[in-house]
């Protein structure tokens, strides 16, 4: 239940008194007597999300206040109204009223969970103000809702990244063994409904419940089901783990797939030496140091690695990033624009184009608010406990 | 006068309705009025929980998953099944009534604190059902409400909801207090006092106390339903075992069995979140210690006790 504005309205006279005193001072100078650009955020900073929603909000905070010692957006200094849902949707609508009719923010980068951002979208296409998302449904982009953005890339783009890379195999018979659970539910329908783009069939469809122990039986099934090619593992926590070691025990031949579900250290370290040689597809966050000096990705990951974690002490992680990459992608949309008028913010962008964040390369258009192609990921390879980029695709 | 005045039935409901009639003249932004919409609503969900906890006695710790069912109702209703939103509404309402006979019927033979621990178990389950049955419900990430019409009037907007959810309460409100006066009143407050002395008067203890429970579902069923088509969007959060105390610490902080006291309540928890923003970090902190501060010094709730300090000092 606890709510952070950044700047509280009783500091903000405090503040307004002294800037007006340093304008008088220091009048030619003095850009940040301007009125601020008011951009608003709510995120799910405590409660059950707070693991998505506190990375969130160090990083905005983080950016504004650089933003600000640069001398501000236009020449005016940024105010970040930022609050806290809890991870509670109708908190979070409430939030988002405020943002619009009191606070009057000219754009919202924030909604930590689908639920919360489902729950404020009509807030914001009613008041025509633009809404990043930083939630990873498709249902957010899917159908284009006018005002409404998201940037962490969808499980969509995951499966694709895995069928790519077996298409390069020339593997194109798979086994699927999918968690219950909402991530893995989630996955596995994306997957199959863009499997047929890349001519692959799936010969056994299995699946597990999120605290299952063992997952031989419907391993025993997959390995025994003649011509499988290759075993995918849509899932979230433990259960890719136990599939990992099952599948070692099992000695199942065929190269196994996980999901950027599992795109943690923990995932190695549960799962051992069984994991040793497992594919999966990452963001190029997670490979900051081993990414290439050409890459160019690089420069701006290695940057937000290092900011964030010397300001908060804390390793950096993807869900942060998406925040950092809204903020960026606001902020270059309203110096685009020149202007602090929601349409124009919400026109600029839409036309976003080759905009390198910590996800990957923003391309957005009419038909696509999200922007990001399967480049987002990098296909990754388990080798002796550490994770090695896959060279030749892509990166 | 003034204890007539504070006792009085009519003079409640005249108070209620002069609230409702001044918030939209002060509220600068409809921004406000939402919040208000909100504490109506709450109120409403509270107002059922005094009628179970102040008139009869009794808690319930899952009071929020009859705010889920009666949410899911509207929702579920016409993307799945194809009914009228209106009629989900209803049928809801009636869904949380039929739930809580049949929960409570067993378990309200019971003497002591078996109905809060069975309520808490039931809080948990439609929590826990919310969430998994994705095919239905949507799971976690929630399910869209279709928005409601009425007579071909498209019920949406801030001030709409305002007075419709207002009007709720008002009728809520007057049905609660007709009930506190009523025979059946009457022998819930007794049983509330001694069970033992009730039942020796002949008052029939479970059948009383399971009247309650029903009506207070009823209660929040409605207030459920009205905050899914309100916001026309709803999470299995609504139905989380935090709201359930959410909803019992409202009808404490107001004052257990006062009609205001349930309104009083849903506003101090409702309102004062927003308000305390300003402390950034500290607001959790601040909110606590308010509702112990007001605990010490208003033991009986904020209207309650106030009644009371009115009552004592009435010539």
């Amino acid at each position: 239940m606890s709510k952070t504005a950044v700047r509280p309205s009783a500091l903000r006279a405090g503040a307004f008194a002294a800037l007006v005193a340093a304008s008088f001072m220091a009048a030619p100078s003095s850009v940040l007597a301007a009125d601020p650009i008011k951009i608003g955020s709510v995120v799910s900073a405590t409660g059950p999300a707070s693991f998505l929603g506190d990375p969130e909000q160090k990083t905005l905070k983080l950016y504004v206040e650089a933003l600000n010692k640069k001398g501000g957006l236009m020449g005016r200094p940024v105010e970040l109204v930022l609050y806290d849902d809890g991870g509670d949707a109708n908190k979070a609508r409430t939030f988002a009223t405020r943002l619009i009719e009191d606070d009057k923010v000219i754009a919202m980068v924030g909604g930590t969970t689908t639920g919360t951002t489902m729950a404020m979208i009509p807030v914001f296409e009613d008041a025509k103000v633009a809404f990043i998302s930083l939630a990873g449904a498709i249902e957010i982009v899917e159908p284009v809702r006018a005002f409404v953005f998201k940037t962490p890339h969808t499980d969509k783009t995951a499966c694709q990244k895995i069928f790519e890379d077996l298409k390069g195999r020339k593997l194109t018979k798979i086994g699927m063994i999918s968690g219950t659970d909402g991530f893995g539910k989630s996955m596995r329908a994306q997957c199959l409904k863009v499997i047929g783009d890349y001519g692959i069939s799936v010969l056994a469809d299995e699946s597990y419940g999120p605290s299952d122990a063992d997952m031989t039986p419907q391993l025993n099934k997959i390995k025994n089901t003649a011509g499988v090619q290759a075993l995918v593992n849509p899932g979230f926590g433990q259960g890719p783990a136990i599939v990992t070691r099952n599948y070692a025990q099992l000695g199942i031949s065929v190269p196994l797939y996980q999901s950027h579900g599992v795109a943690s250290k923990s995932f190695i370290d549960l799962a051992g030496a069984a994991a040793e040689g497992v594919r999966l597809p990452a963001p190029a966050l997670l490979i900051a140091d081993k990414l290439a000096g050409t890459d160019p990705q690089k420069a701006v990951v290695t940057e937000y690695k290092k900011s964030y974690e010397s300001a908060t002490g804390q390793p950096v992680s993807t869900f942060g990033g998406y925040a950092y990459d809204g903020i960026q992608i606001l902020v270059s949309a309203i110096e685009r624009a020149k202007s602090v008028e929601p349409q124009k913010i919400r026109d600029a962008v839409e036309a976003t184009k080759n905009h390198v964040g910590t996800t990957g390369i923003y391309n957005m258009s009419a038909k696509d608010h999200l922007g990001l192609g399967t480049e987002s990921f990098r296909m990754l390879e388990i080798r002796k406990g550490d994770w090695v980029p896959l060279a030749g695709v892509q990166n | 006068m003034l204890a007539a005045v504070v006792t009085s039935r009519l003079a409640t409901l005249l108070f209620l309705a002069l609230v409702i009639a001044v918030v939209p003249v002060l509220a600068p932004s409809s921004f406000y009025l939402r919040v208000a919409s909100l504490v109506w609503i709450f109120a409403l969900a509270a107002l059922g929980l005094t009628i179970l906890m102040g008139y009869a006695g009794q808690v319930s710790l899952g009071h929020a998953g009859f705010l889920g069912i009666g949410a899911y109702a509207v929702a579920v209703g016409p993307a799945r099944l194809g009914l009228d939103p209106l009629l989900s509404f209803f049928l809801g309402a009636a869904l949380c009534g039929l739930v809580a006979y049949a929960v409570g019927k067993p378990i309200l033979r019971l003497k002591g604190y078996y109905l809060a621990i069975a309520t808490l178990g039931f809080g948990l389950i439609v929590a826990l059902v919310l969430h998994s049955e994705a095919a239905v419900t949507g799971g976690p990430d929630g399910i869209q409400v279709a928005r409601i019409t009425l007579f071909g009037w498209r019920i949406s907007g801030a001030t709409t909801w305002y007075w419709v959810t207002a009007g709720a309460l008002m009728i809520g409100a007057a049905l609660a207090l007709n009930i506190a006066a009523s025979p059946s009143g009457r022998t819930l407050r007794a049983l509330h006092d001694s069970e033992v002395a009730a039942t020796g008067v002949g008052v029939d203890v479970a059948a009383r106390k399971l009247a309650a429970f029903v009506v207070s579902a009823v209660y929040a069923g409605v207030a459920g339903g009205l905050l899914a088509l309100m916001n026309g969007f709803i999470t299995p959060e609504t139905a989380s075992f935090m709201h359930s105390i959410e909803l019992v610490a409202m009808v404490i902080i107001g004052g257990t069995g006062s009609v205001l006291g349930a309104v009083v309540g849903s506003a101090f928890l409702t309102v004062l979140p927003q308000a305390l923003t300003i402390l950034q970090e500290y607001e959790q902190a601040v909110l606590g210690l308010l509702i112990m501060v007001f605990m010490i010094f208003l033991p009986a709730g904020i209207v309650s006790s106030l009644k009371r300090f009115v009552l004592d000092r009435a010539p």
